[in-house]
């Protein structure tokens, strides 16, 4: 392998660790409850205090169990949703891609003020 | 087009749907959706070397609509192109221009297909947290692009056409 591959492989994955740190500082805080949006559009939002099975149209299932929330139940063929992990208090997204469904998670109400200077630059 | 050519392309067509085939049974998922090994990429990055990129897009097309109706639907085929599409331009331009080896050219082509597949996914679900995965995806694009690349260097080493 050249000097300028080898370059150009580690710029790669210096700027993957980068992106990735900025997302973990981005990211942190309480999740509390999740959204889930259809299509681009909100179906919901939800506690994660509160057990309960949601069906997301005719297509998708989840279930929201012990703070955490997975998807149980999807009719697309490959199934990956329901492989995906749990969403729990630490935040996280599900997708869906053949039913357009994502599952992500949303700080709770009073986290908002303790980061305000990510608020201000998102 | 020759008739050897004709036949090596629709050969290596056919070697791109099986290695498709093969890595749709390995149950290798890593919680991120959209991570694979792209084991059909070593014929397109082959048919690359051998030939110009037009015969490689030929190779490539042929293997996404055959595994798109055989094993998935019209989002995954949407998907797959857009990957593939993405990953044979830049794998073309630094082919011709960046004076890289295969395996520099490999690991550009991994990284530029994870990376379109993930734009067009943010795209029709419209939701931006996906890009979240983002640098998940594009570490797996450089680790799959290596081994592709060390992989497609051997065989090209010993087929010759």
């Amino acid at each position: 392998m050249k000097k300028k591959e080898v370059i150009f492989i580690i710029s790669i994955l210096a700027s993957a660790l980068l992106l990735w740190g900025i997302m973990l500082l981005i990211r942190k805080g309480d999740y509390g409850s999740v959204r889930i949006t259809v299509n681009g559009e909100e179906y919901g939002t939800y506690s994660l205090s509160q057990d309960q099975v949601i069906s997301i149209g005719e297509t998708n299932v989840c279930e929201i169990r012990d703070g955490q929330i997975k998807m149980i139940g999807a009719d697309c063929p490959d199934h990956l949703c329901i492989k995906q992990k749990a969403v729990g208090s630490s935040g996280g997204t599900i997708v869906c891609l053949p039913n357009k469904v994502v599952i992500e998670g949303v700080k709770a109400a009073g986290s908002e003020e303790s980061s305000p200077e990510f608020d201000t630059a998102v | 087009m020759n008739h050897k050519k004709t036949a090596y392309l629709g050969l290596f067509a056919a070697v791109a749907i099986i290695f498709g085939y093969v890595e749709s049974l390995i149950p290798f998922f890593a919680g991120i959706p959209g991570m694979k090994l792209g084991l059909a990429n070593l014929a397109v990055l082959f048919i690359l070397e051998k030939y110009t990129w037009k015969e490689a897009a030929l190779v490539s097309a042929v293997r996404i609509l055959v595994i798109g109706f055989l094993f998935g639907n019209m989002f995954s085929i949407l998907y797959s192109l857009a990957g593939a599409a993405l990953s044979l331009a830049v794998m073309t331009l630094m082919k011709k221009f960046s004076g890289f080896s295969i395996l520099g050219i490999s690991v550009a082509g991994g990284v530029s297909h994870n990376i379109g597949q993930l734009i067009v996914a943010a795209l029709i679900v419209e939701n931006t947290s996906l890009l979240y995965y983002a640098p998940a995806l594009l570490i797996s694009g450089v680790v799959t692009g290596l081994l592709i690349g060390l992989l497609t260097g051997e065989v090209t080493k010993r087929i010759r056409l």
